[in-house]
């Protein structure tokens, strides 16, 4: 399991139900249900991932963030989690609206577009900025939407989302050491790790 | 075509309910005879039972030589010792279907003895059957077997439309359903196939209004034309054009179909004489009654009817893990309705997995060579049982 993986997993309460968007291989539901008792299902949108997972046993079933969520009713799970798939989605906005009307917490990864070898790139080189992270041209990326953790933070206050937690992880899931400044945070992370309640819940 | 001698009947195992069973139309229909077969061993504690359903025109021969015709059993690649759905591990019940052909009481079986004692065979006086009906039947054949919860409910097509009502009616009697290529209410477009094949039958000449065998004969023109049109909806294009192309083959005089216009060529496509095949095999197993009650019965099935048209409402609270398999050159069920009843069992906040296998092979695919989905019905089933703890 991927380090950041085992964060987002540390950060679930056992025995809750939980909906993995994008649920890959299926590592993740597979560590929730067998290590920490959890109803622990997920949506992947290749189908081969799909098959794959099913066919180890995991309830795993074809969908996207975009267009599946709302067929969920309120409240049908305690954790809904969203992996380094926020910049990738049609409409992030509403995305996260989802996972907090069918979640009571959202838990979202997403890799960090302020990033100092990002910035420094544009700034130098004039041209968008490929690194270990970043690494598909522009032209056939599927990020269509980057953003920076002061970014996310500023629309989880638009949205009025309470910010539990969050942290800052470097590409293998390291934690980075930013936790005292989002600045710096924005600065040195390479990803971003958030676990978001709804207005009203906090 | 050879065989417009009347189908052999033959004795096949069945349980008899002399109660009977309250339909939905409103008659009460006794006794009940239900033939199954069974593989592989009930455990002790009675919970690795799995209920397969057989599709339209399949029986419950599902794993074994069919003793009529001598072919292999319908899923013999999939139920088995060592299969996907292992006979080692479960204990595995094919139930032919209420008003079917094999043995389950049907419009071949005779009527309760008249006054003056005389019997005489229902035909087209069967009462009309639900997919409902159907499961009950099952039900009942399962609760006398001394099994109180089903481990799942396994079939394709019309086995699938079982699945759902299995699904729906008896929630707290099974653990896991696994509805594949099939749909939760008929569409239009099933419903016109079906009723295409229903009036070939009717304009058979030895129809007789459904009382051909007392002219000892079938309408076996009539019910092969039907089954000749609706093997065209099992396939799919690629899978005909790969299998038979334009190609040409010159049949031998006796073997040609005197009714065809095409037949004084002495030339038929490959296809076509497929399709002849088909449909001359299947009038000697299968009663044209039957094909109209079974067709009648999958017509009715709409599973949201009893909610407003509201499906998610049929699946509220559900505790069953479902797994719904759709086949992506499927155009008879296709994959979109399987992601609509994927959304409905979202929306109820069911326990869902849903693949689509990629294939090329239409409807039929899922009694064909796909690895993919053999794995997905072998894991499916272990993850099931891992949930509910089982050994």
């Amino acid at each position: 399991m991927r380090l950041d993986q085992r964060l987002i997993a540390d950060m679930i309460e056992p025995g809750t139900r939980v909906l993995d968007v994008g649920s890959g291989d299926g590592t993740l539901i597979d560590h929730l249900f067998r290590l920490r008792g959890c109803d622990a299902r997920g949506i992947e949108i290749d189908m081969k991932e799909v098959t794959r997972s099913v066919a180890h046993g995991l309830p795993v079933v074809h969908g996207d963030a975009d267009h599946d969520l709302a067929h969920y009713p309120d409240d049908a799970f305690d954790y809904v989690v969203l992996q380094r798939t926020l910049q990738a989605v049609e409409r992030p906005r509403e995305v996260l609206r989802q996972m907090l009307r069918i979640g009571r917490h959202a838990i979202v990864s997403f890799p960090n577009f302020g990033h100092w070898q990002l910035r420094l790139k544009l700034l130098l080189g004039g041209r968008m900025p490929m690194t270990a992270v970043w690494h598909t041209q522009w032209y056939e990326t599927p990020n269509i939407h980057p953003c920076t953790i002061r970014d996310f933070i500023a629309l989880c206050a638009e949205e009025g989302y309470c910010v539990q937690q969050w942290m800052a992880v470097d590409e293998d899931g390291e934690r980075a050491p930013w936790r005292r400044s989002i600045r710096l945070a924005n600065l040195f992370g390479e990803q971003a790790l958030f676990l978001l309640r709804r207005k009203g819940d906090c | 075509m050879n065989s417009t001698a009347p189908l052999d009947v033959g004795e096949h195992p069945h349980a008899s309910f002399p109660e009977g069973l309250d339909l939905e139309c409103g008659v009460h229909l006794a006794p009940l005879d239900v033939a199954y077969r069974t593989y592989g061993q009930l455990s002790p504690r009675r919970d690795n039972a799995i209920v397969v359903c057989h599709a339209f025109t399949g029986d419950q021969y599902v794993a074994e030589t069919h003793p009529q015709t001598g072919k292999p059993g319908w899923w013999a690649r999939m139920v088995g010792p060592g299969r996907p759905i292992d006979t080692n591990r479960f204990f595995v019940i094919c139930i032919n279907v209420l008003g079917g052909c094999m043995g389950s009481t049907g419009p071949r079986s005779l009527k309760p003895a008249r006054a003056d004692g005389k019997a005489e065979r229902w035909g087209t006086d069967f009462p009309p059957v639900t997919i409902r009906d159907m499961v009950r039947a099952q039900y009942k054949l399962v609760r006398s077997l001394g099994i109180e919860r089903l481990f799942a409910v396994v079939g394709g097509s019309m086995g699938g439309m079982q699945v759902l009502e299995w699904a729906v009616t008896y929630p707290e009697m099974m653990l896991a359903a696994m509805p594949i290529a099939t749909a939760p209410f008929h569409s239009a477009q099933n419903i016109a196939f079906n009723e295409v094949g229903r009036q070939a039958i009717f304009a058979d000449p030895d129809w007789f209004g459904g009382r051909y065998w007392e002219h000892n004969v079938v309408p076996a023109r009539g019910l092969a034309v039907a089954r000749m049109m609706a093997h065209i909806t099992y396939l799919s294009e690629e899978a005909l054009t790969s299998k038979f192309g334009r190609r040409v083959r010159r049949e031998p005089k006796e073997a040609q179909a005197p009714e065809s216009s095409l037949a004084m060529f002495g030339d038929v496509f490959e296809v076509e004489s497929y399709l002849r095949y088909q449909g001359s095999a299947f009038v000697r197993r299968f009663d044209a009654n039957s094909y109209l009650t079974i067709t009648r019965a999958m017509d009715w099935f709409d599973l949201s009817a009893e909610h407003d048209g509201h499906l998610p409402a049929a699946f509220a609270g559900t505790p069953v893990r479902f797994c719904v398999v759709s086949f992506s050159s499927d155009w008879l069920f296709p994959t979109s309705s399987s992601r609509y009843l994927v959304r409905a069992l979202n929306q109820a906040a069911a326990n869902v997995s849903f693949v689509e296998i990629e294939t090329d092979k239409g409807h039929d695919s899922f009694l064909l060579d796909e690895p993919d989905f053999d794995r997905t019905v072998r894991g499916f089933l272990c993850g099931v049982a891992d949930h509910a703890g089982l050994a």
